[in-house]
């Protein structure tokens, strides 16, 4: 017997002999790989992004000399950076509001039994499953200038192209090229891109109300919609609360919509914080800044981040 | 009375169904019309978009297959993803393994931890990743993805992997020691085994994960014949002034409906991996 060996019966496991045997050292060893590549890809390049956001980098000239928060205070007193962080919230707390009610209404309906419900499933589950950037291509060709069928149909229905239409004399809405209607788009490409995940998320948390809980207040004579109110919302509101917050991860962080469908315009009305990362980046070349936008909303994210794993410890008690 | 209600209630509930499902797919039906349409059906303002008022055809299809740089795409999409699922693999397992075997306090801190790595964005870490491609000389090669995809794939595929390692209980490997097994060969022959099914969840999710990335590739591949078709597809052929619109269509739809389909089927494990139920 070597002195190692001792290591392993700790495990209540047989006294073998040999390094590999013995457990606290391939406890580390075996974990050892991911931690060196998080640190190294994850961890390091992290710092790295601080360190840029406080210096003048270019990629003309990436060597970092720290110039301190001038670059915070250039970024602030930027008019395209507050317009991209008022459409970042725009975009995330809108869109995230409208998942989480039709998700709540696609969910309780994706409960009930009924026929053909894989097929529907799949039709549904369509937007998140599918690579996003290709989904999108699809709406930039429903929402093209010319040949857009939901124009077809506002101009079949009379809706459209005549003096006195409704919605104007043009034969076009022009989706991408008005301010107003391309962020209603992006929006929409966003709410239709998540709703999938917040569904599986509150099928999640309706499935697991007890099943004699419904029946008592069935019981009890409780209406539909009063047992909606009174249990069902109540208990799956740690569950409502995960699904909106990674909704709102999601779209803070997410660049291919905008990038695919309007790259930030017309005339930045659609720039959210990621696109605007990506063109004073890597496009415009200025490392430093591009950092300090993409570190901006970090404390956000964090905080939201921190909030999800508390709702999600409650959930799991519920 | 009650009978009728029961049938209203039933034609509601078809009714909500189909408008989500008719709402979810139909920018995917929408791509298979332009596939098949030809380009003087496509651009006449006039015709009925949803129909095929002249007959349909393959032109698109081939020129999306012999005359652009789709198939390419595809094969380095195909090649990134293949060694990203290995290297997850190779890192992932192990470091499940051993944080569901041996963690006590601090590995389930470790744990959690990794999970959180996951939620650092893409966003922050682009900008120095590509300073690091730079340096490495990996500008405008598969292999800065190949080396950065795991970025997003270890951290969840380790989180996980630790949840399925955790329902295997312990007394069968140790019964499996007690027979004469090593360590390693008993996590090698009796606990790799049974956690296939968790194996090829984490496959599957590396895999559809990388189809799925665009910010990394956008920003290290700009040379034609090296990109993926996540970008390929939205960056090549929306080019200039004309669009292409039935190769692109045809580019998205044959891009993205096989990786739905599978990932359809993982979908409650992803939920379940990302709302933390995987460990219980």
């Amino acid at each position: 017997m070597t002195p190692g060996t001792n290591a392993g019966a700790g495990e209540g496991a047989p006294v073998k002999t040999g390094i590999l045997d013995r457990a606290e050292f391939l406890a580390k060893v075996m974990i050892a790989p991911a931690i060196a590549y998080i640190v190294a890809m994850i961890g390091f390049p992290f710092v790295m992004a601080i360190c840029y956001s406080l210096s003048d980098a270019t990629t003309g000239d990436p060597t970092l000399r720290i110039v301190g928060f001038q670059n915070y205070a250039a970024i602030l007193s930027d008019p395209v950076f507050r317009l991209a962080l008022k459409n970042t919230f725009i975009f995330a707390i809108v869109s995230q509001s409208l998942v989480i009610i039709l998700s709540r209404i696609l969910a309780a309906s994706l409960m009930k039994p009924f026929r053909g419900k894989w097929i529907a499933r799949f039709l549904v589950m369509l937007p998140w499953t599918a690579p996003i950037a290709l989904g999108t291509i699809g709406w930039l060709w429903m929402l093209d200038s010319i040949f857009s069928p939901i124009d077809w149909i506002f101009r079949t229905v009379g809706l459209l192209g005549t003096p006195d239409a409704l919605l104007g004399p043009e034969t076009n809405m022009y989706w991408l090229g008005r301010p107003g209607l391309a962020m209603a788009s992006v929006i929409g490409v966003h709410v239709w891109r998540l709703l999938p995940l917040a569904t599986v998320i509150q099928l999640a948390g309706l499935s697991s109300i007890p099943q004699d809980l419904i029946e008592a207040a069935e019981i009890d004579g409780a209406a539909g919609w009063r047992r909606t109110v009174e249990i069902t919302i109540p208990l799956t509101l740690p569950i409502i609360g995960i699904a909106f917050l990674f909704g709102l991860i999601f779209t803070f962080n997410d660049m291919a919509v905008v990038y695919v469908l309007t790259r930030g315009g017309p005339v930045h009305s659609t720039q959210v914080l990621s696109t605007w990362t990506f063109f004073k980046g890597i496009e415009g070349g200025d490392l430093a800044q591009g950092a300090a936008i993409s570190l901006f909303l970090f404390p956000v994210l964090a905080g939201v981040a921190t909030l999800m794993l508390r709702l999600a410890r409650r959930a799991e008690v519920v | 009375m009650t009978g009728i209600r029961k049938l209203a209630g039933r034609g509601g509930l078809y009714a909500v169904i189909a408008t989500f499902a008719f709402l979810g797919a139909f920018p995917f039906y929408w791509m298979i019309i332009a596939t098949f349409k030809t380009d003087h059906d496509l651009f006449s303002p006039l015709n009925n978009p949803f129909l095929f008022n002249e007959p349909p055809t393959l032109d698109h299809l081939k020129l999306l297959f012999f005359d652009t740089h789709f198939v390419t795409y595809l094969v380095n999409t195909f090649w990134v993803g293949t060694a990203v699922v290995f290297i997850t693999l190779a890192v992932a397992v192990p470091a499940a393994y051993s944080l569901a075997r041996w963690a006590r306090g601090w590995g389930e801190a470790l744990g959690i931890g990794i999970f959180l790595t996951y939620l650092v964005p893409p966003t922050i870490l682009f900008i120095p990743l590509s300073r690091f491609a730079a340096a490495l000389g990996l500008q405008e090669s598969l292999w800065s993805l190949i080396l950065i995809y795991p970025t997003f794939t270890i951290p969840f595929c380790t989180w996980l992997l630790m949840g399925f390692f955790k329902t295997i209980p312990k007394d069968i490997e140790e019964q499996a020691m007690i027979d004469g097994l090593s360590r390693l060969g008993a996590m090698a022959r009796v606990v790799l085994p049974l956690s296939v099914s968790g194996l090829l969840t984490i496959v599957v999710f590396a895999f559809t994960l990388t189809m799925h990335e665009f910010l990394y590739a956008l920003t290290f591949i700009s040379v034609s014949l090296k990109k993926t078709v996540s970008i390929g597809v939205p960056t090549e052929l929306v080019r200039g002034d004309v669009f292409q619109w039935g190769p692109l269509m045809a580019g998205a739809l044959i891009a993205s409906i096989p990786v739905a389909v599978v990932y359809t089927f993982f979908l409650d494990r992803f939920i379940a991996g990302f709302t933390m139920g995987a460990v219980k």
